[in-house]
Parts: structure tokens; sequence; C-alpha cells
């Protein structure tokens, strides 16, 4: 698996305090804003300055991955625009990071002044996990949480951006938190953006497969960091009656976990 | 073959209520992955060999027409004849007329999925020449009157004790009490049955793993040497293979065979690996009187040049199947033609038309496993997507889904109304789900609630949250 992973690109040399423009991503912005806030918790305890563009919304996967390149491209300009000013652009999502990173390009095919735009934006995106490690140099968190977690590589992160033992990395220093590996944590959880909704069958026969992976493995806490696979995981494992609690990698690294898991009521 | 692609979804959903199909897809899931992860980890230069097999098959798609030209020159060289089939009823054509000309009443065949593609068997039997299946996979899903679920391992989506009723009904001049527990005892079954029609049968006809430009030698790879039977016994050689095939020389032969068997079943090499050159000659002890070859391009050219070329590199190793979420989950048939998985998502569309198989390209998540472990690097994933470009653009897609996206375009093209409306629809959304954390049923949400809980959001947009924290900064 690894060896077919894109190797992390070599970063460009960190600035002492880089400035940062998180892109929140649709699914954090809608559903859960603390993962937005414990990504910007985690660059500023690590020196940056972040800042958060109005100009965005959504990174056009919806558009591109359903064959409409004209929406995708104008939604992917205007993504490009607002991000035109930062040292590094950042996304609590592989699946995202992946999109501005790896297929923003392949949008300007024929203009050349675009794609060279497209270029230069592309070499500043990273995960977020993948920026603290391998750009920003972090190895360990100041975080604690106690109990045992299980880790899914979302596919994009995994395949696309080469993201497999940066989060383990970071998750080990955490104090009080026990890794226990699944079986066939690289595989999909069936969520696939609008696939699950297109092929709802499917897409259960394979989450269902994947909540069989996360039970066994007898952790107590599924963490991921892709929103969409986290959504999907819980949902279904929180329709099986399960009492496992999902929560995105970010809230766990920055110790913010005060808010309720993923679908989870508030407690008290 | 009657084309259910259409039906995905049906198809699809029979597949996953089909307890014994399910049974059967466990062990793709269990087998071909462990076995490929661990030939390529014990190959040091194995991703070095993908990249030059990537490069040896560009290279001979860029100059196509040459190579193709020049393997032809030398199977005439050699005394075999080569046919140009343009469609599957040309090739059909021609491998009835040979029969003819030859009065052949039975075939045997090695295993090969350019006839399933042309639809060669019931052809034959339709004109009174009776085909025979020799690889053992083939074999047990022409007695079941099957086609293939995969393309390396045909019957993959039958289980064993089935098997055993297949052959108990067949095979009525064997001892009924005869005991066909073990898979072994399965096999010597049906060598025993097949030794004889190997002798019986007055044409061979085998597919092609390659065809060497350089020689005029086809070459099959197999791991039970029926396919060597097939092509040396019977006095008539026909191959079929498509155009694609060709490699310029051995060498390159060579090199794409070192990820061929690795990435399909795990080997090192399959265990008999096959070359045939022309008819028998004055010195050789064996082999058939006549050789014949049909290069088949139905659809193929129209391929060359176009965003799908890149597809034409594919071996059929099948690894992009057996690594896929989908195809686990539904298995070959549910796709409704000859190619299922990934690589059937790309090819399907362009050989019988995207109207047809436009479910395929769509039913996957993009997870991009299919391309991390494709021993030709084809980027499976960006060539579906190509194929839902060209729906879009011929307004194939769902009507719903059109107006669907149309409308979240509109929205997500402008920030400021973006985030007001987000504002409002998500501040309702999230007192709804206050009470328990979730949905559990939600209007417009059928198709993610029919499986699974939608989590509620938090409360306000992160955008709302963060304009306010810094205006009170």
């Amino acid at each position: 698996m690894s060896a077919d992973a894109a190797p992390a690109q070599t970063p460009p040399p960190a600035a002492p305090s880089p400035r940062v423009g998180l892109f929140v991503t649709c699914l954090v912005d809608l559903f859960r804003p603390s993962v937005g806030f414990a990504a910007v918790k985690l660059m500023e305890d690590a020196g940056c300055t972040v800042e958060v563009p109005a100009a965005q919304t959504c990174c056009g996967q919806p558009a591109f991955n359903s064959g409409d390149r004209a929406d995708a491209r104008d939604i992917a300009g205007a993504v490009i625009r607002a991000f035109e000013g930062y040292d590094y652009v950042v996304a609590p999502s592989g699946s995202c990071a992946s999109m501005l990173k790896k297929h923003y390009v392949e949008l300007f095919d024929g203009d050349p002044a675009a794609m060279e735009r497209a270029n230069l934006f592309s070499a500043k995106v990273f995960e977020l996990v993948s920026f603290l490690t391998d750009v920003l140099g972090l190895d360990r968190v100041e975080a604690a949480f106690s109990g045992t977690a299980t880790y899914h590589d979302s596919c994009s992160g995994l395949r696309e951006l080469g993201i497999e033992r940066q989060p383990r990395k970071l998750l080990q220093s955490v104090e009080g938190l026990e890794l226990k590996e699944m079986q066939d944590s690289d595989v999909c959880c069936g969520f696939g953006g609008t696939f699950c909704v297109k092929y709802p069958d499917i897409s259960n026969k394979i989450v269902s497969e994947k909540t069989r992976c996360i039970e066994e493995s007898g952790a107590e806490l599924l963490l991921a960091g892709d929103l969409g696979c986290l959504m999907n995981m819980a949902g279904k494992l929180k329709r099986e009656g399960s009492r496992i609690e999902v929560r995105h990698v970010a809230e766990v690294l920055a110790g913010m976990t005060e808010q309720p898991a993923i679908g989870e009521k508030k407690r008290g | 073959m009657h084309i259910t692609s259409p039906a995905f979804k049906d198809n699809a959903r029979a597949a996953l209520d089909d307890d014994a199909l399910q049974r059967a897809l466990g062990n793709v899931r269990s087998g071909f992955i462990g076995k490929r992860a661990k030939a390529a980890a014990a190959l040091p230069e194995f991703e070095q060999l993908r990249d030059a097999a990537r490069d040896i098959k560009d290279h001979v798609l860029a100059h196509l027409d040459l190579y193709l030209e020049a393997y032809a020159d030398k199977v005439e060289a050699s005394g075999g004849h080569v046919h140009w089939a343009q469609s599957a009823e040309d090739a059909r054509r021609i491998i009835l007329g040979i029969c003819e000309a030859k009065k052949a009443r039975t075939v045997t065949k090695g295993k090969s999925m350019i006839t399933e593609e042309i639809g060669l068997n019931a052809f034959l039997e339709e004109h009174a020449v009776t085909p025979v299946e020799t690889d053992l996979g083939e074999y047990i899903i022409q007695l079941r009157g099957e086609h293939p679920s995969h393309i390396i391992a045909p019957a993959v989506h039958v289980n064993k004790d089935q098997v055993e009723e297949d052959f108990r009904r067949v095979h009525t001049h064997l001892d009924p009490a005869r005991n066909l527990e073990e898979p072994t005892t399965l096999l010597s079954e049906a060598r025993a049955v097949l030794r004889d029609k190997y002798f019986q049968a007055d044409i061979g006809i085998t597919g092609a793993n390659f065809l060497v430009a350089e020689t005029g030698s086809s070459i099959i790879v197999t791991n039970e040497g029926n396919g060597d039977l097939t092509q040396i016994l019977p006095k008539t050689h026909i191959v079929v293979a498509s155009v694609e095939k060709v490699v310029p020389t051995l060498e390159d032969m060579s090199q794409i065979m070192r990820v061929l068997a690795r990435s399909a079943t795990g080997q090192d090499m399959s265990v008999y690996t096959t070359l045939s050159t022309g008819p028998k000659r004055p010195e050789d002890p064996d082999g058939p009187e006549d050789y014949h070859v049909v290069l088949l391009d139905n659809g193929r050219s129209a391929m060359l040049g176009s965003e799908f070329q890149e597809m034409l590199r594919c071996i059929r190793c099948g690894a992009c199947m057996n690594h896929c979420p989908v195809y686990h989950a539904v298995g070959g048939h549910a796709y409704g033609w000859v190619y299922p998985g990934p690589m059937g998502a790309v090819l399907t569309p362009s050989l019988i038309g995207v109207d047809q198989a436009g479910h395929l390209p769509n039913a996957s998540t993009f997870c991009g496993r299919c391309e991390s472990v494709c021993p030709m690097r084809i980027p499976l994933p960006k060539m579906m997507r190509h194929w839902r470009e060209r729906e879009f653009s011929r307004n194939l897609n769902p009507a719903a889904a059109r107006y669907g996206l149309g409308l979240w375009a509109f929205f997500a093209k402008r920030p400021a109304v973006y985030h007001a409306a987000m504002r409002l629809a998500i501040g309702t959304l999230s007192r709804l789900g206050r009470r328990s954390g979730r949905f559990a049923s939600l209007p417009f949400a059928g198709g993610w609630t029919r499986f699974r809980d939608l989590p509620a959001p938090q409360g306000p947009t992160f955008q709302a949250q963060w304009a306010k924290q810094r205006k009170s900064a």
C-alpha cells in the first residue's frame, strides 16, 4: 500500500510565521465547525498566522466528479483568487486538499496563463496533518485523550497525497491515547461524495464492511481526516446502535474534544 | 451477448441479496489482495517495472499501425494467415468461415475474453459447431450457461458445492456415489472429462496475452496447461486477439510479463507461458497444420488519440477489480456485459456506448485503489470521470441530479449568497437535530438516511462563528 502512495512533496522551507489561508471545506463549515477551530488552533500553536477568506464555499468536487467541468472550473478559479496572497493553503480534508492540489490544474487545459496560476496555487496547498508534519516538521502535539482509537485512511489523502504515517505519528504523542489498527484501514468507507446517494445499496454494503472492521478493532473511538467519510461511518455506526464515538483527527490532536462526537447529542 | 448494463442498479441489488454470491465474493477479498501485495513487495524493482511496462505500451500505441503490419508480415512469413476484423460480426464470420472450410464439428477453446466480447460460443452453436471451454473456470460456467464474472477467474462467483452439483448434473456417465467433496477431486474429474475433448476437436481457438511483432508469435499464459493442448492437438489453431495486444519484441513481452502474473495472482509467473509461431514446420514433432490469427478492432482504433487511449495499455490482469470495493460488493455480472470492475467501467462505454453503459463509470467512489495497483498505471478514475463529462455534456445523467447540481453550483459560485443561505438552512437543521444529535430520516435525504443516520450540524456555520469572533476580537 505505502509503496504505491504518492510520496509527500518536499516542502519549501517554512517562513518564521507563515501566513496560512484555511480552506475550511463545505462539510466542516456546515456540519462541524469545531474541526475548523481545531485546525486553527493546531496551526497557531505551531506558529502560523491563520486567516479564513470569506470568499470560499466548496472545492468544486461535486461538479468535477459529476462531469460538470465548466462549473468546477469557475469554482476553482474563485478559490485560487481567494487564496492568492497566502504562503500556504491548508484544508482539514485529504479529499478537498487533493482536489485543490492535484485536480485544479487539470481543469485549465488549453489556458496556459490559468494553468500557470493553478500550478503556483497547487504548490502551496496541503492537507492539515501533512502540513503540520511534512511542512512544519511537527512530530508531537500537546494533547491528552484517554481511551483507545482506530484510524481510517481516507482514500484521497492516502493514495493521492501519501498521508498514512503522519496522523499516526502525531496521535502516538497524544497522552493517554492508544492506537488500535483495524483490518483494511486503507479500504474505502463507501462514501464517495454523491456516490453514496446515487448508489445507496452498494454504498451501504461497503460501509457495513467498514463498520465491521471498526467494531472488530475493539477501539472506543474512530478517527479520520475527512468529514465526509466520518459522517458516513458515524451515521452507519449510530444506525447499528454502536457505542463507538467518531471524531475528526484534528479535534483529538488539538485537544478539543469537549463538543459531542459526530452524531451524538449534547451531554447533560 | 445480451447487455444488461442499463439495469446496473437492479443487477447490483440482486447481487447484494444473493447469499451464495456474497459468500464467493469473500474469496476475492481474502485471496488476491494479499498475494499481489506480497509478490510486489518481494521484487525491489516492481515499481520501475510498472513504469517500463507503461512506456512500452505507450510506444506501441503511438505506432500501432506499424507494429501490426510488422506482426502480420511475420505471421504470413511463418506460413500463417492473418484476418483483419473491424467488428465483432466480422470476427465471428471469419471464424465460422474457417470452421466451415475445415468441416469442423467441435472446437476446443482456451480462456479468452475476446471471444466473450464477440459472443463466439453462442454464434458457433447456432451454426452447428460445438465449442468446448477447457479452462476449468470457463468449463464450469459453460456448464452453468453463464458468462465470466471476472476476467482471470471466470467462475469466481461460484462456490465449490455449486460446482459439485453441476458436475453431478452433467457428468452422468460417472458413478453417482463418487466423492466430490475435495476441490482436487473436482479438478481431476474435469481434467478426465476434458482430456477426450482435446482429441475430438477439429479446431483449437485461443486468445493471446501478447502478439510479438519481431517474431510473429502469439503468447498465452495459463496455469492449467489447457491452452497448450488446445492449440497443439487439433489440426487448426485460430488465435483471436484485439489489435492492442501487439508489442515490438520478445524482450518487451518479457518485461511486461514480469508485472502481469504478480499483479493478477501474485505468482512470479504463470505456470505455463506458451509461444506459438505459425503452423507446424516439417521438422516439428507436433503442432497445427493450419494457423490463423484474427485481429479484432471492434472500436479500439477509435480510442486512439482520445482521452481513453491509455485504456489500451490494459493487459487484463484483473488487479483493478480484485481491489475494487464496488466489485467486492456486487461481483462481475452486475456490470452487465463482458468486462467488469474498474477496467470495465472505462472500456465498456468505449465498446458498447456510454448510453448503454453509463452507470459503470458512475458506480465508483473514486477511491483510487484500482489505479494504485494497475501494473500499467492506467488512470482509471480519471477516465471514468471523462465518461461522466461526456454524459454531462450530452445530458445523459438523470434530470433530478442535473437540477440538484445546477442549484448547488449556483450557490457555490456566489459566496455571499451561499453563506447567507447556509446560515439559515444550517440554523434550522441544527435546531431540529439538537435533541438527538442526528436524524434517522429527513426530507430529500432518503438516499442517505435509508441506511444510515445523518449527523446533525453542531450549530452556526464555521464562517458565521469566525466572522463573529473576529469582529469581537
